[in-house]
């Protein structure tokens, strides 16, 4: 195995595109060294990314924020505007792992690495959030949900990695949240989860919404809740369609962590708890 | 397989050692520059054993490439002490007795030193989370949670 830091994206996507055995991406490792030292992936060449320029930054642009690929997720609650901005995200990507985890792992890294339950996958696909992909054949901006493909499998083609991840611009009164279930309160995984990002009218009443939930499916599902929730102040009624409509959208597997039932009945619980957080927190 | 030289900080002093591309950082600390502190309880990421600081924060590193330290700077339980002063969290743990067999020990520490860095006065449940990471078979905990509370308090007066 050799290991590569290049300092130029055009020169990583090279490395990883000339590589004529397995190549694989670095960001934080807290998967990749996993896998490798279990034997679940053996790469020839290790691509670490984190001293590409900008990659471990948080730049402002056009009132949202571009989340460098090599930001570790501690580093996203260090930033107050951010917090602000997308607390969902945040509090999402802010469960995973340990505190030490925490100093690595990265959202670009959770997208990539592909698992169905990923934490901050269903809260960056609720916020719109939009992945830069740069590869031999230039840059292209792509929508996270497009990213994962199944477990373990990504859209990205031959020599392409993500550089960036873009969380929108926001309006004054929207707000998002993330919540997952484990049996334990810290260092799991989830059994299933639930992202709402809600944008309110200036009445209080929900004008957008988006929901995605992990977990209950081969990857993040995206569900329409418009029929919901827009044009309510999401009173119980809007609540148990949403919640109707998320366990009515899962189709999980059964597994050591949950059921089929269970996992289908809790999603919906967890989507509606989550509402109800990002609709308090949107209306503040 | 060949090395490569890497050159980083530790503890305050420029090393230089020749690491293997698969070669953990913790195995760097160990057996290349014979820091015996940091232990591997899982080499995995969830028992906090091997945590040292990496660029200010904290890391597990048996989940860090030997060659990614290359410019690092990097902080380890062996430098925690002011010779032989004891750091005020070495002497709580002591006072505490919030140590039995030690094997998770200087993990705690390196995290519990970090944290205190960031936040003088944390809650109990703040530390608790903090360290939630860092796995201890012997204390239950308890005395772990006092003694850096004891600390803290000492550090603040
Ligand atoms: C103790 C422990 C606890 C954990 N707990 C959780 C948890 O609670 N929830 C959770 O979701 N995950 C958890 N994880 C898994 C892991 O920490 C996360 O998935 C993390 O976000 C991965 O980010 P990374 O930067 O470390 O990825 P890496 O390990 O660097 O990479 C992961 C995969 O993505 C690829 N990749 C990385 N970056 C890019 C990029 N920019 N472009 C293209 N491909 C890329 C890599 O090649 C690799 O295949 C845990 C891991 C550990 C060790
Ligand atoms: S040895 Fe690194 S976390 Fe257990
Ligand atoms: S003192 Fe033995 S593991 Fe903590």
């Amino acid at each position: 195995m050799r290991y590569a830091r290049p300092e130029t994206p055009a020169e990583a996507s090279r490395l990883l595109a000339a590589e004529p055995g397995l190549a694989r991406v670095m960001a934080g490792g807290t998967d990749l060294l996993v896998q490798l030292k279990s034997g679940l992936v053996e790469p020839d060449l290790i691509v670490d990314i984190k001293h590409l320029p900008g990659a471990a930054m948080i730049t402002r642009e056009a009132g949202g924020f571009r989340i460098g690929a090599a930001v570790p997720n501690q580093a996203l609650g260090e930033d107050r505007d951010l917090v602000a901005a997308w607390p969902g995200v945040v509090e999402a990507a802010s469960l995973i792992g340990s505190t030490q985890v925490q100093g690595r792992a990265t959202i670009a890294g959770n997208l990539c690495n592909a698992s169905p339950a990923g934490d901050s996958v269903p809260a960056l696909v609720a916020a719109g959030a939009v992945a830069r992909v740069t590869g031999p054949n230039g840059e292209r901006d792509v929508p996270v949900q497009q990213i994962p493909t199944g477990p373990g499998k990504t859209s990205l083609a031959r020599g392409e990695f993500i550089t960036s991840i873009l969380l929108p611009a926001r309006p004054a009164r929207a707000a998002d949240a993330y919540l997952r279930f484990i049996p334990r309160t810290e260092m799991d995984i989830a059994v299933c989860s639930a992202a709402v990002n809600l944008e309110l009218d200036g009445k209080g009443v929900v004008a957008r919404a988006r929901v995605a939930l992990g977990a209950v499916a081969a990857t993040v599902l995206e569900v329409d809740v418009s029929a919901a929730l827009v044009g309510t102040r999401l009173d119980d009624a809007a609540l148990d369609k949403l919640a109707k409509a998320a366990s009515a959208a899962a189709k999980p597997i059964s597994d050591k962590r949950g059921t089929v039932e269970f996992r289908t009945h809790v999603v919906g619980v967890l989507a509606r708890r989550a509402a109800r957080i990002a609709y308090e927190r949107a209306a503040r | 397989m060949t090395g490569t030289l890497v050159t980083s900080k530790v503890n305050g002093d420029e090393v230089q050692f020749i690491a293997d591309p698969g070669e953990t950082l913790l195995d760097v600390l160990r057996y290349k520059l014979n820091l015996m502190g940091a232990k591997e309880g899982c080499g995995t990421g969830d028992c906090g054993a091997c945590t040292v600081t990496l660029n200010g924060r904290i890391v597990c590193s048996c989940l860090v490439l030997g060659v990614e330290a290359e410019g690092a700077t990097i902080g380890t339980i062996e430098g925690m002490a002011d010779g032989n002063r004891l750091h005020p969290l070495q002497q709580a743990f002591i006072d505490h007795a919030a140590l039995q067999c030690g094997i998770c020990t200087p993990g705690i520490l390196v995290a519990a030193q970090k944290l205190l860095e960031r936040n003088p006065d944390p809650t109990e449940e703040e530390i608790r989370y903090w360290l939630a990471g860092n796995l201890c078979r012997c204390t239950g905990y308890d005395k772990i949670v006092r003694a850096v509370q004891a600390a803290a308090a000492q550090m603040r007066a």
